[in-house]
């Protein structure tokens, strides 16, 4: 029991994580109907300015965990956020209206150049993070063995509550969310009601690359250690669990992640964490053959 | 222009603002490790040089939109002017990257000239009899220069491994050429049969002590078997799942050979693969006992460079084979339906067409001219690890079918030499080739998304071309 309420804790914060990042996928496929197969990449390049940013923050002199965490936090929000716009301006946007699987080859050419840059600027080792928070507390003992929350499991899941609360409101309420929305639906309705499309599309994919960026800081943070090819692995995690929750639903891209995050956890804690791996993709191999919609999605219909 | 210059230079700042946040923390912060942490070394110096760049590049570009051509030849002229001067610049590469930049404007300056110049000529009917022509013509020329290609003074050792590597990308491309190219699947997982053909030969010849020649034909079909079963499930999935489906597939096959340790030793690898034999002579200076080796049998003096002749000659005759197998499969029913299905499913399927077995045969077939290519592969490095096949493999042969335009021949060769044959030249450039190959990747599909080789044509038409319908 004791090991179990262990494994949950922790697979609840590795499934924030992936939530986070799934979130990115999930919009942006739904709003243009294509996978953003970069977005791991972002999520690299948040994680790698998020380190920078707290060696800066060092240096300045700024000890406080808290102040240094919010401000990286904005760092990496925001300089990734222009990765993401960037990214959409220069090699998605020329690209719409183009056959079906262009922006897809254009998505790998990214991913592929943007690791190969940060490999170049930032060297192929994997970087020690330093740990920024560290201590937690004991839940309970049990048979000798002690369940512990770290401080900064507590931080990693209220972050990505906060952010989660504050995005669905954007979503739900604001009226850029509105726009969204209508894209969504119809884009070519949209923009006859005077809805600027390609600024609701770039906004998408600055909204994700921020997402994105705190998945990287809050990976840093957990992990400690960070290289240019985490996006690969985790982007394809996270698209698994964007595709789980039902692709183009919000709620669908949190419980995608938890439930990636889980079985990750649960696999590499039961059974064999060499083969922790080939469950994430077996998992997404059977999602899409028996209910290619996910957990949470409306069927597609393909209309002639 | 007057009103318009404020306008471009405002944009040009833009777009160098934006240059250097990409940059700042990336590029301007180098993280390095110093044992007890990490520590920075700035490159702030190579981060304002490429602001400026990015800034005189932009200005330039939209100059040359605007129809204002000088002026960006002049100012590409400055920037080759800069790069080539003895200017003192952190790294040898800002050089190259200001100088490039330079050109490529330069390029970008001149295009239309170029573009009508070329449109023009290929208007006139002899210039589109010319091209027809010319492409027919220039695959004979390149087959015949292949042939030929050992026997000329400059076939050293190293231009015989490009050879027979250049050679086993064009038999993969021409593979995947099927599925994507005929078929319209995109398949992000294709290395996992090259892994599987590699692993049947590897593991039958050490363990079972087969021949080559015996275990490339088991091995195709070990990689169509394998293809049916990945197949057969996913194939119904629209094609960008189909994509990320095939890409979990690839991963799956290359983390279950890396860790299944009994069968495949992990990430060690199989090791002392024998090479493929002539008629059971094999290429070496001292045959094993029972055998003879080529240079007794032919009665030639032994020289190393044998072996890689005859690799040389298998990969072009192995590659010929798909080229061959392909271009007449497009004109059976299957092939037909193959195109047909990329074009539009929905109609395929009101015309009778069982998508998913037309689908599964595309597929098929391909992993089997990959498992053909595997088990060469396997033959000729004679040590095979999980290594060589990763993702990136099939991304490179992907954008080789991609550049060479989907479903074109003769554009997967010339892909395959300019993707494969140039990086390997410029082996120097290093880590910079995968960055120019990811940015060509972009590049190539904002620009030409058809292909450099745009000969995508339906093996069949109901009116010829030009003269009216839809076509």
């Amino acid at each position: 029991m004791a090991y179990f309420t262990q494994q949950l804790i922790n697979a609840i914060t590795l499934g924030a994580i992936y939530g986070l990042i799934a979130i990115g996928y999930t919009m942006v496929y739904g709003i243009i109907g294509m996978i953003n197969f970069a977005h791991g990449e972002v999520f690299m390049i948040g994680a790698f300015i998020s380190l920078i940013g707290f060696m800066i923050c060092s240096m300045l002199g700024i000890g406080s965990a808290p102040v240094a965490i919010l401000l990286v936090l904005l760092l990496a929000m925001a300089f990734s956020a222009v990765y993401g716009w960037s990214i959409e301006r220069t090699a998605y946007r020329p690209l719409r209206g183009s056959f079906r699987l262009a922006p897809l080859i254009s998505a790998i050419g990214v991913s592929i150049a943007l690791q190969n840059y940060v490999q170049l600027a930032q060297g192929a080792r994997p970087k020690p993070g330093g740990q920024i928070v560290s201590g937690g507390f004991n839940l309970f003992t049990d048979d000798g063995f002690d369940v512990r929350v770290t401080w900064l499991q507590i931080i990693i899941v209220v972050v990505t509550i906060v952010l989660m609360a504050g995005f669905t409101w954007l979503i739900a309420r604001t009226s850029l969310g509105r726009q969204q929305r209508a894209c969504e639906q119809d884009m070519k309705m949209a923009s006859l009601l005077g809805v600027n499309v390609d600024r609701t599309i770039s906004l998408t994919f600055v909204l994700g690359a921020a997402l994105a960026a705190v998945a990287g800081m809050l990976f840093l943070m957990y992990y400690g250690v960070i290289d240019f090819f985490i996006g690969f692995l985790a982007g394809i995690k996270a698209f698994t669990a964007a595709v789980l929750g039902g692709i183009g639903s919000l709620p669908g891209a949190m419980l995608g992640g938890l439930l990636i995050g889980l079985i990750e956890v649960f696999w590499a804690g039961y059974f064999s964490s060499e083969y922790k791996d080939v469950a994430a993709f077996a998992i997404l191999v059977l999602v899409l053959i028996f209910r290619p919609t996910g957990l949470l999605g409306k069927p597609e219909i393909e209309k002639v | 222009m007057g009103s318009r210059l404020p306008q471009m230079l405002k944009d040009a700042g833009l777009t160098a603002f934006v240059g250097a946040a990409l940059g700042i923390f990336i590029v301007g912060f180098r993280t390095v490790d110093i044992g007890r942490g990490l520590t920075f070394d700035y490159h702030l110096v190579d981060l304002a040089v490429a602001v400026v760049v990015i800034f005189v590049g932009r200005l330039g570009l939209s100059l040359a939109a605007n129809g204002l051509r000088w002026p960006a030849i002049a100012l590409g002229a400055v920037m080759i002017a800069a790069g080539a001067s003895p200017m003192q610049l952190p790294s040898s590469f800002l050089h190259w990257f200001v100088a490039l930049g330079g050109v490529l404007l330069v390029i970008r300056a001149i295009w239309p000239w170029a573009n009508s110049a070329v449109n023009e000529a290929a208007r006139t009917p002899s210039g589109r009899a010319l091209s027809t022509a010319g492409t027919k013509w220039f695959g004979w020329l390149l087959l015949a220069g292949a042939v030929v290609m050992p026997f000329t003074p400059f076939a050293d050792q190293k231009t015989m491994d490009l050879g027979v590597l250049i050679l086993t990308y064009v038999m993969l491309g021409w593979g995947l050429n099927i599925v994507v190219g005929l078929a319209g699947l995109l398949d992000l997982g294709y290395v996992a049969f090259y892994a599987v053909g590699a692993y049947s030969y590897a593991l039958l010849s050490t363990q079972h002590g087969l021949g080559f020649w015996s275990v490339l034909p088991l091995a195709g079909m070990m990689a169509a078997l394998f293809g049916i079963l990945l197949g057969f499930p996913v194939l119904r999935l629209r094609g960008d799942y189909l994509a990320i489906v095939t890409l979990g597939f690839g991963e799956i096959i290359r983390l279950i050979l890396l860790n299944w340790f009994d069968l495949t030793n992990g990430p060690a690898g199989i090791g002392s693969i024998p090479g493929p034999t002539l008629f059971g002579a094999v290429f070496a200076e001292t045959a094993p006992a029972g055998k003879q080796t080529v240079s007794e049998m032919l009665g030639i003096p032994f020289d190393g460079n044998h072996r890689l002749i005859f690799l040389y000659y298998i990969i072009l005759v192995l590659a010929l084979i798909t080229n061959v197998f392909t271009q007449r499969m497009r004109r059976l029913p299957v092939g037909r339906a193959w195109e047909a299905l990329r074009e539009d499913e929905t109609a395929c399927r009101a015309l009778g067409i069982n998508p998913t077995n037309t689908k599964l045969t595309a597929f098929a077939i391909g992993a089997m001219f990959a498992g053909f290519a595997g088990s060469f592969f396997a033959a000729k490095q004679r040590f095979i690890s999980p290594e060589s096949f990763v993702f990136i493999e099939s991304a490179i042969i992907l954008a080789i079918v991609v550049l060479g335009g989907m479903g074109s021949q003769i554009g997967v060769v010339l892909a395959a030499v300019l993707l494969i044959g140039l990086p390997e030249w410029f082996r120097d450039l290093g880590n910079y080739r995968m960055l120019a190959f990811g940015m060509a990747m972009v590049l190539i599909m904002v620009f030409r998304p058809r292909g450099l080789i745009a000969h995508r044509e339906p093996s069949i038409r109901l009116h010829p071309a030009g003269s009216g319908g839809s076509g």
